[in-house]
């Protein structure tokens, strides 16, 4: 039994748009895996919940007529390691999810979910920040798109509003074609395991695969937020793969831009190490997915 | 022979299936639920309560409080009772305590229509505290002027403090190193002084402790429960209530597991409470993950100051332990843990001049520490065996000569408790498991990694004993009962735990009394008003204790029913030929007559006969004479002789014996990121004869998939300043998963022993203890650094790489 002051299942956006607006104690649920377990410990106990859960509109994944991929935002994540535009363009994105927990919670949480709950080691988020992804809104005022880059503000803190219901996620088409990349979830165990740190790295080879034409470096658990690491990323423009400082380079670069806390689940200095070791090896993982090699 | 054959599990179709019934699925509808607070302090007083506000919660039924609970004490642990005082468990602990001691401390509960009602209550009361500084660790309850947590049962915070020596009575580590340096000199010697560390941990079996109870119209207080110990949980629920005995009746249905947690008597007092206390009306208690982690028992996190010394030709000549075991908030199982740690630190090794060990068992204002799995020896194996191979490092010598060398020998005697090594099989583990493991090839293959991936293999051995005799009363009780068509029922008092107990009873009772394994139907709820005595699972003290008694049992009901079968053959021409038996009973005894030229005026003997297969046979040759179904129907029905067959006994063990074990560990360590990866374990096990080795198999999976935990990722994080449980849920509170656990190669060298009632010895819990120091001797190989505290998590890891310069 859980401690909820009652459950609507919404029939489509706007109505789930509605009555988010008409009940300021109503909290937006889909497939429950983080809204349950607070209602559980008593942190959100008493709230009213608004279903998405069951809302066709914003489930699957499509390409869209300017090959933008959009990904539903009730899409389950063993949906989106599953489907075969993930697998083509995006494998990066369905392996990341496919970290999530075990296959229950996988079957059950959604990307929309992940990223709205705006933790920073969300296993989507790392990606979704590496692929400049886009985040379409829908509040009472009608439909809102933001970048992914601009929707934290603090851990567990984004910029949607109580009332607005996230439908959907956009990549553009110069985010994922001719891009490789990896993401490494470190945990402290292999199976149902938050991530202690994510690691995500996206390359851009050039024709003979000799160089990095542009890179892209993101991480969860790094800072508050997950974050970008722009000046690492700009460290290995048109950078050759036999240069024999790249990996450090990119390493050392990482650690100046991010800001990891010690607490009792990992200290500072144990994920500035992960935070440096995992950069070199999601870099030389997102390489060979080119097709090249780093001789560093 | 049933015993020794890999039978299927006699329960294994109805948990699969999920019929198995379990204490949730039995209560009545319409239950009431209850829900405990805990305090938000760790170290003060209650000074009152307002429950005004909870008790208006729609759905409420009542509130109870640490001022509402009856004036007595009671102590907790699984330990028999014992009639003389001095070896009685300390009765620390109310039904909710008024005096906080830790954060979680039990202060009040609700009892409401439903859980949700239940919860919202709770949030309700307020409390005022007087609070005290908290004092989680073992240092801070110890340093001078530590509020003592029970000033009325000890001036400060120590439960007790043991000393304990092998060799002299006055052996002391320093006069000895003093002797040796006059006697060898000091080049001649190697030494070795270190401090280890042992994490807490939770037990996390998957069943919840969860307990349901109503006052029936017999007045009696009847609790159905998840325990390992229902008699005991009858005795301490009588005496945290301050009612008679026979007033409390406990019932233990299938369990989902208890790891020694429920070794304890944990809610089930408070819950028949609350029955009491809503007019008898059914209420269950439920508790959750949450608070079965903070407010159950742990294992004791116990720390180590060790020391060692050996000549160069590895021979070890003394060691000593030191060992402080945080014991929480209350006694629980006292110092009996940390007693048993020091013991077997003494056993394992034989030190030429002799072996010091101190325990102390403080009390803190943390989670109560109790049993769990093993019982004090993973800590204590973690202490030798980091010990050992520290040494063998510095002597420039295999671990595996060294241990060869020095570990206890056949015919050990314990000369403390006289706990003897009855049947052993260690030095045969080690070989058999170092031949399977190809130790010696990969001890070498490995001797000089580099790189930031390196391998490395370790051992760890380890004894252990069997049953708490002479410790404490070791007691079994058990009863067989004929059905009308010749089967039988099998009621034991000891409790099938998820372990197999059940499997392997029906297994020693089929082989002793002849009946077929599946003719045999084991009880397998234990209910105190019908079940004989039985103290319970724990101690691996089953397949042997209560194994005895179960050989016995079997042996009376197979006598009697031999009896019975005398009498019918004797009597086939009057009593039994006017029975619709008559032409088989005397065609049988034709056929006896003739095989043992016996004149009809000669008596057929008991003796004679046996029991195979459910059939009455001639005991010479084993030919068949009728089954014991024509036996049941006329012993149940005989105008003439009528007699409900069974047999009752009890039976009082007064014997031990150790059982022993290797475990080999093979790893790989990703240096940057602090991983250890386990390419390969092989574990022997020592136990004496395998009763089946398909579920001995799997609490070996089981054991040392805890060990692992223990090794690398289980540690639960108590907050110093405030004494609060960090990490209470199952994702920060790391057990390995599926994917954790490497396939693990096991084997038994299988030696009857003398004292075991079918050559067998304890392994429910050996499985546990040492593959932790195998992977932790592992990695030191791989890497050169020996880890001194438990678990070797990555961030340990790479804090040490890192000063050992490998980073």
């Amino acid at each position: 039994m859980f401690d909820i002051a009652g459950f609507y299942e919404a029939r489509s956006v706007d109505d789930a748009v509605r009555a988010l607006s008409e009940d300021e104690n109503a909290e937006l649920i889909n497939g429950g895996t983080d809204v349950l377990i607070r209602v559980r410990a008593g942190k959100d106990a008493g709230r009213a919940l608004v279903s998405v859960k069951n809302i066709p509109e914003i489930k699957g994944v499509k390409l869209l007529p300017d090959e933008s991929i959009w990904i539903g935002a009730g899409t389950s994540f063993t949906h989106i390691t599953n489907d075969p535009l993930i697998m083509e363009h995006l494998p990066m994105l369905g392996e990341a999810v496919d970290m999530v927990g075990g296959p229950q919670i996988r079957n059950m949480g959604t990307m929309g979910g992940n990223i709205c709950n705006g933790a920073t080691s969300a296993d989507s988020a790392a990606s979704a920040v590496s692929l400049n992804t886009e985040l379409l809104l829908t509040g009472p005022e009608g439909e809102r798109r933001i970048s992914i880059h601009d929707f934290y503000t603090g851990p567990g803190r984004t910029v949607r509003r109580r009332e607005e219901v996230c439908t959907g996620f956009l990549i553009r088409k110069e985010d994922y074609e001719g891009w490789t990349g990896k993401y490494i979830k470190y945990g402290k165990r292999r199976a149902m395991e938050i991530a202690t740190l994510g690691c995500a790295v996206r390359v851009k080879l050039n024709g003979d695969r000799s160089r990095i034409e542009e890179a892209r470096l993101a991480y969860g658990v790094a800072a508050p937020t997950p974050i970008r690491c722009r000046k690492a990323e700009e460290k290995l423009k048109n950078r050759s793969l036999s240069d024999p400082g790249l990996l450090s380079d990119f390493s050392e670069t990482a650690l100046t831009e991010v800001n990891p806390r010690s607490s009792w689940r990992a200290s500072r200095e144990f994920r500035m190490q992960l935070i440096s070791e995992l950069a070199k090896r999601a870099l030389s993982e997102a390489v060979k997915l080119s097709g090249g090699e780093i001789h560093a | 022979m049933e015993v020794g054959q890999g039978k299927v599990r006699v329960d294994a179709y109805a948990k699969v299936c999920g019929e198995a019934k379990y204490t949730a699925d039995l209560e009545p509808k319409n239950i009431l639920h209850g829900k405990v607070l805990h305090s938000e302090i760790a170290n003060g007083l209650v000074k009152s309560m307002d429950i005004s506000e909870a008790e208006k919660v729609p759905g409420v039924v009542k509130v109870l409080t640490c001022f509402d609970v009856p004036d007595c004490q009671f102590p907790t642990a699984g330990h028999p009772w014992s009639v003389e005082e001095k070896h009685q468990d300390i009765c620390d602990r109310r039904l909710l305590n008024r005096r906080v001691r830790f954060y979680g401390d039990d202060i009040a509960c609700v009892i409401a229509e439903d859980e949700v009602a239940a919860q919202q209550a709770l949030r309700k009361i307020k409390v005022e505290y007087e609070e005290y500084p908290a004092i989680p660790t073992v240092e801070q309850a110890m340093a001078e002027g530590a509020t003592p947590l029970h000033p009325d049962l000890r001036k400060d915070n120590v439960i007790v403090h043991s000393h304990m020596t092998m060799g002299k009575a006055d052996f002391s580590f320093e006069k000895a190193l003093e002797e040796a340096k006059k006697e060898y000199g000091e080049e001649e010697l190697v030494y070795v002084e270190e401090e280890l560390d042992t994490p807490r941990i939770s037990h996390c079996h998957i069943e919840l402790p969860v307990s349901w109870a109503y006052v029936d119209n017999n007045g009696k207080v009847t609790v159905t429960c998840s325990t390992q110990i229902p008699a005991i949980v009858k005795l301490y629920t009588a005496m945290a209530l301050g009612i008679p005995t026979g007033k409390v009746r406990i019932i233990k249905p299938y369990i989902g597991g208890g790891f020694g947690n429920k070794q304890d008597v944990l809610y089930e007092p408070l819950n028949a409470f609350m029955s009491m206390q809503v007019g008898g009306r059914p209420v269950r208690l439920e508790i959750s993950r949450e608070e079965t982690i903070i407010s159950t028992r742990t294992r004791h996190k116990i720390t180590g100051y060790v020391r060692g010394l050996a000549k160069r030709d590895g021979t070890i000549l003394a060691r000593s332990l030191d060992a402080y075991a945080n014991n929480g908030a209350y006694a629980s199982h006292g110092h009996a843990i940390c007693a048993n740690c020091c013991t077997v630190f003494k056993d394992l090794y034989r030190d030429r001049m002799g072996t010091e060990a101190d325990g102390w068992t403080v009390y803190t204002s943390s989670p109560t520490a109790g049993a769990m799995r093993a019982y004090g020896i993973p800590q204590s194996i973690w202490f030798t065996e980091c010990l050992v191979d520290d040494l063998a490092k510095k002597l420039g010598m295999d671990p595996y000569e060294l241990r060869m060398k020095n570990c206890m020998e056949e015919g050990f005697r314990d000369p403390g408790n006289g706990i003897t090594f009855r049947s052993y099989g260690l030095k045969q583990c080690m070989e058999k498991g170092a031949e399977l493991f190809h130790w010696t090839e990969k001890r070498e293959k490995y001797g000089h990694e580099s790189g930031m991936k390196r391998r490395g293999v370790g051992m760890a051995i380890f004894c252990y004993k069997t049953g708490v005799h002479p410790i404490s009363l070791e007691t079994a009780s058990a009863r067989m009962v004929l059905n009308q068509d010749g089967s039988a029922q099998l009621i034991m008092g000891a409790t099938e735990i998820g372990q197999g107990a059940d499997t392997v009873f029906t297994q020693m009772a089929a082989d002793t009394s002849g009946l077929r394994f599946d003719e045999i139907y084991i009880v397998s709820t234990q209910d105190t008003d019908v079940t004989p005595f039985d103290t319970g699972a724990y101690a691996s003290r089953q397949t042997y204790v209560s194994g005895m008694a179960c050989k016995k049992v079997a042996e009376e009901f197979r006598s009697r029913i031999l009896d019975y079968a005398a009498y019918m053959l004797n009597n086939s021409v009057e009593d039994i030929s006017k029975t619709i038996y008559a032409k088989e009973v005397s065609r049988a005894e034709e056929k006896l007559r003739s095989q043992l030229s016996l004149s009809p005026k000669e008596k057929i003997l008991p003796e004679m006969l046996e029991i195979v297969d459910s059939r009455v046979v001639l005991k010479e040759g084993g030919e068949a004479l009728f089954p014991l179904s024509i036996l049941a129907d006329t012993a149940f029905y005989s105008l003439d002789r009528a007699v409900h067959i069974t047999a009752e006994v009890s039976n009082q063990c007064k014997d031990n014996t150790f059982s022993s074990g290797v475990c080999f560990a093979e790893v790989e360590v990703d240096l940057p990121l602090g991983l250890v990866k386990i390419l390969d374990l092989v574990e022997l096990h020592d136990s004496g004869i395998i009763i089946n080795r398909k579920t001995a198999e799997g609490q070996v999976h089981g054991g040392i998939a805890q060990s692992i935990g223990y090794a690398l990722s289980e540690d639960l994080l108590v907050d110093e300043k405030t004494g609060r449980v960090l990490n209470d849920n199952l994702l920060d509170f790391k057990i390995p998963t599926a994917m954790d656990v490497p396939d693990m190669r096991i084997d038994f060298v299988e030696l009857e022993d003398p004292t075991g009632p079918y050559g067998n010895k304890s392994l429910g819990e050996p499985p546990t203890i040492a593959a932790a120091p195998a992977i932790r001797n592992a990695v030191l190989q791989a890497t050169g650094i020996g880890m001194k505290v438990a678990p070797m998590t990555s961030q340990r890891l790479i804090e040490a790489f890192q000063e050992g310069g490998l980073l």
